[in-house]
């Protein structure tokens, strides 16, 4: 398996979503060779619970890869890593650019190809395709591609970049089986990537038991603003186009011309960060809009705790696993029709992520309705333990099986 | 002797439009929505006339005069009434000639197709007297039979009904409170015995209007010589078989090309067939037919869903906010004295608003099964809760207005 990091270090849902596949496919007695990036540290609370979940004589192991890829990276920040790693280590083995590199991951895969035995190689998102094609090609084992974000969800369908497209493309072609994290995103691989529908298996990502992970105390730093009767509506998420946070705001904006008494969470980062502090100045409510830097573990449990809803604007969002981290905290969500998640659950408020006059609508009914706010609370966390990675794992071996084993 | 009773329910609730935060205080008009969606009421009932209303009028005239002995009957919600009298009048025309005919009996009910009986018995005695009111000015009738929303009935209703004058009742046929009785009998109301119980028999009735068109049933397709045949069956241990069901089953929930049309034009003939059975009427059943026994209802139970209690309207938070919010508001509203604020209090208590906002079918993932024309229960809370918001609005500038008067 092709992936990319592991909590607590990823920055996003893909990391979430890789270790929580491979820790229940070793726990259902699948044997897993994790690949990842050398630059990405292993946690080791990870992999006791990786240990202490597998099913006995089930082997997982680590292999690393010495690269300066990650889950999301892109052109422009592969070239600030690059000139950093240059100043720093004086020399370089790395790419020029990010797809000499994407090359460079897929030749060193294919040595480890060659040194590991396995019966199908499963491979997440575009930056280890070529990696998955070059395993595929000297095992001749099968080759499942795994889309947990297409380019047209990163760019917000504007200004697709085209080598990223063309890799996404081939990857999809060559593969014998494609898995999606939605019916969303299977519809944009038919639509734009010309796939047959029938090659496509949705198979819905999980949640839960990464919070496992934490077991800190929750602090309650909060207190003091939860206590000055203030209600909190949350985003977490990266800063970038994909996510609409910029939706979100104009949205707050509004909010707040009804009832001053709130308070705007945002907690992440990304290339979106300095444009969106700028526009909330612009608007006049940055007394009222905190950005708290990107959040993880214990802080970001005791925010969605803290919080009175959380709001995912998102453009594109292929499957969207902050709602179901919220609701499993008792905060109810306020998510993007334009999202996988949203033909998962029901327990929800939905909204066209353009729509901010819905936005409005919907963020005020919640705070102001202490019977909406607890219903959705109380039912969503309760609809949100139906969606487990162990289920995904499931799908994820059916996948596997139609193309193990065959003579 | 087995006799059939048919009655149906004809209803459609003003149903609210996308209400927002922004039209609070702006937009009095909640129940006008022009875009061509479910919550659009005239488009939804220019849809259902074609479709089932009109198609439906035409056969059953006809079926009247053929078979000088079959009888039928309505019960319409006066928030009906009103929509047809406005935008389709072809509609009421067709209604008012069945009811020419003198032999099909129009039931009484309340206005708004309300709960109004679980909340203030003032609010539904009003109701009552003003569903009569438009009965008897449509269709120069008076009723004497009662039924209830959604066929919602306890012991307390048929109390009250019974002091209010009415000779009977209809209520679902309940399991839990028949026990090992049959529906197929007349019986009586604890604690108001001269009130009669006519109860549904579900079996029967859902047959036609649930399971007709379903290919998995295995008495599919149903033909009318078929049901005659169950109905006759009863003979020697029924004596009334009480068929009740949403006229809308005829071309809206059951398709005109399953054949519906078809099954109901040849079913007053097969049911003739056999010289034992015939029709009647809720009025003519209760004359004719003793009371077997008193029942005891002293639950609430409705003819909604495999539960057959208030569940649909009245088993989350939402509902139960938005309903006591409603509630709450009963007398400023009266006071106001202003015809508008009280119309629009009342149009907002209609069952339906607070079925649209029922969650409990997400628990069998089978949300698809109940029509919502929001869509979510969610966004029908909202849209509930932003039009209260702003009739609270009209009845506080509404008071603040008189105090003015007062003082000049």
């Amino acid at each position: 398996m092709f992936g990319w990091e592991f909590p607590p270090y990823n920055s996003g849902g893909l990391g979430v979503a890789c270790s929580g596949l491979a820790r229940h496919l070793v726990k259902n007695g699948v044997d897993v060779v994790f690949v990842l990036p050398k630059n990405i540290p292993v946690s080791s609370d990870f992999m006791k619970i990786v240990f202490a979940e597998k099913k006995p004589g089930t082997f997982f192991k680590t292999r690393m890869v010495e690269t300066l890829l990650s889950g999301y990276i892109d052109p422009t920040g592969y070239r600030a890593i690059l000139q950093k790693t240059v100043n720093r280590e004086g020399k370089c083995i790395y790419g020029a650019t990010l797809y000499d590199e994407v090359l460079r991951y897929s030749e060193l895969s294919r040595e480890i190809a060659q040194n590991e035995d396995f019966d199908i190689i499963h491979a997440h998102d575009w930056l280890s395709f070529s990696s998955g094609i070059e395993a595929k090609q000297v095992s001749g084992k099968p080759l499942i591609v795994h889309v947990h974000a297409t380019e047209f969800d990163r760019s917000g369908g504007n200004s697709v970049n085209q080598k990223v497209y063309d890799i996404e493309r081939k990857g999809l072609r060559k593969a014998d089986g494609i898995i999606a994290v939605s019916n969303y995103t299977k519809n944009i691989l038919v639509q734009h990537y010309d796939v047959s529908p029938h090659k496509v298996n949705v198979v819905h990502n999980g949640v839960g038991e990464e919070n496992v992970l934490v077991d800190k105390e929750i602090t309650n730093k909060l207190h003091n603003l939860k206590n000055s009767g203030t209600k909190i509506v949350l985003y977490v998420g990266r800063l970038t186009l994909q996510k609409g946070v910029d939706y979100f705001l104009k949205s707050a904006a509004q909010v707040l011309k009804y009832d001053k008494n709130i308070t705007f969470l945002i907690s992440g980062s990304g290339d979106m960060e300095k444009q969106l502090i700028y526009m909330v100045a612009k608007l006049g409510i940055s007394d009222k809009v905190l950005f708290t830097g990107w959040l993880k573990g214990a802080e970001l449990i005791e925010v969605y705790r803290a919080a009175d809803l959380l709001v995912m604007p998102s453009v594109s969002e292929p499957f969207g696993l902050i709602p179901l981290e919220s609701m499993m905290n008792g905060t109810p969500a306020l998510i993007s029709k334009q999202s996988g998640v949203s033909e998962a659950i029901s327990h929800v408020l939905k909204v066209d992520f353009w729509d901010t006059d819905e936005i409005t609508n919907k963020i005020l009914a919640v705070l102001k309705n202490d019977s909406l706010q607890e219903h959705l609370s109380n039912e969503g966390e309760q609809e949100v333990k139906k969606i487990n990675w162990h289920e995904a794992a499931k799908s994820c071996i059916s996948v596997y099986n139609k193309f193990c084993f065959q003579t | 002797m087995a006799s059939v009773c048919f009655y149906f329910q004809v209803h459609q609730p003003m149903r609210i439009k996308k209400y927002r935060v922004f039209d609070i205080g702006n937009d009095h008009s909640y129940f006008n929505e022009g875009a061509e969606t479910d919550l659009n009421n005239k488009y939804i009932l220019e849809r259902v006339a074609r479709k089932s209303y009109l198609p439906t009028n035409r056969l059953l005239l006809k079926l009247l005069e053929k078979h000088p002995s079959f009888k039928l009957a309505y019960s319409f919600s006066g928030v009906f009434l009103e929509q047809i009298e406005r935008d389709f009048p072809e509609v009421l025309k067709s209604f008012q000639n069945l009811i020419k005919t003198g032999k099909v009996e129009v039931l009484s009910e309340t206005y708004y197709h309300s709960l109004s009986f679980i909340y203030s018995q003032k609010e539904f005695r009003k109701q009552v007297y003003e569903h009569m009111g438009i009965i008897r000015r449509l269709f120069g009738v008076t009723p004497r039979i009662f039924r209830n929303t959604e066929l919602i009935y306890s012991n307390d209703i048929a109390k009250t009904v019974e002091m209010m004058g009415f000779k009977g009742m209809l209520a679902e046929g309940v399991g839990r409170v028949l026990d090992w009785r049959s529906p197929n009998f007349v019986y009586s109301a604890k604690g108001a015995n001269k009130c009669k119980l006519l109860l549904k028999n579900f079996k029967l009735s859902d047959d036609i209007a649930f399971r007709f068109s379903e290919k998995t049933w295995k008495e599919y397709p149903l033909t009318a010589p078929k049901f005659a045949r169950w109905i006759k069956e009863h003979n020697g241990n029924g004596e009334l078989i009480n068929l009740f069901m949403d006229y809308e089953t005829f071309g809206e929930h059951q398709w005109e090309d399953k054949g519906i049309f078809m099954f109901l034009e040849a079913l007053p003939g097969a049911i003739l067939e056999y010289p034992d059975n015939d029709f009647v009427t809720p009025s003519e059943a209760i004359e004719r037919y003793q009371s077997r026994e008193e029942l005891d209802f002293p639950n609430f139970v409705s003819w909604a869903d495999e539960e057959r209690d208030l569940s649909a309207w009245l088993s989350n938070p939402l509902q139960e906010d938005a309903l006591s919010k409603l509630y709450d508001l009963e007398e400023k509203v009266i006071n106001t004295k202003s015809p508008s604020i009280i119309r629009d209090w009342r149009r907002l208590q209609t069952s339906d608003h607070f079925y649209y906002m029922c969650t409990k079918w997400f628990a069998d993932g089978d949300v698809h099964k109940y029509f919502n024309p929001y869509e979510s229960p969610y966004d029908a809370f909202i849209a509930f809760i932003n039009v209260l918001n702003d009739l609270k609005h009209r009845i506080n500038s509404s008071v603040e207005a008189k105090q003015g008067r007062c003082r000049v």
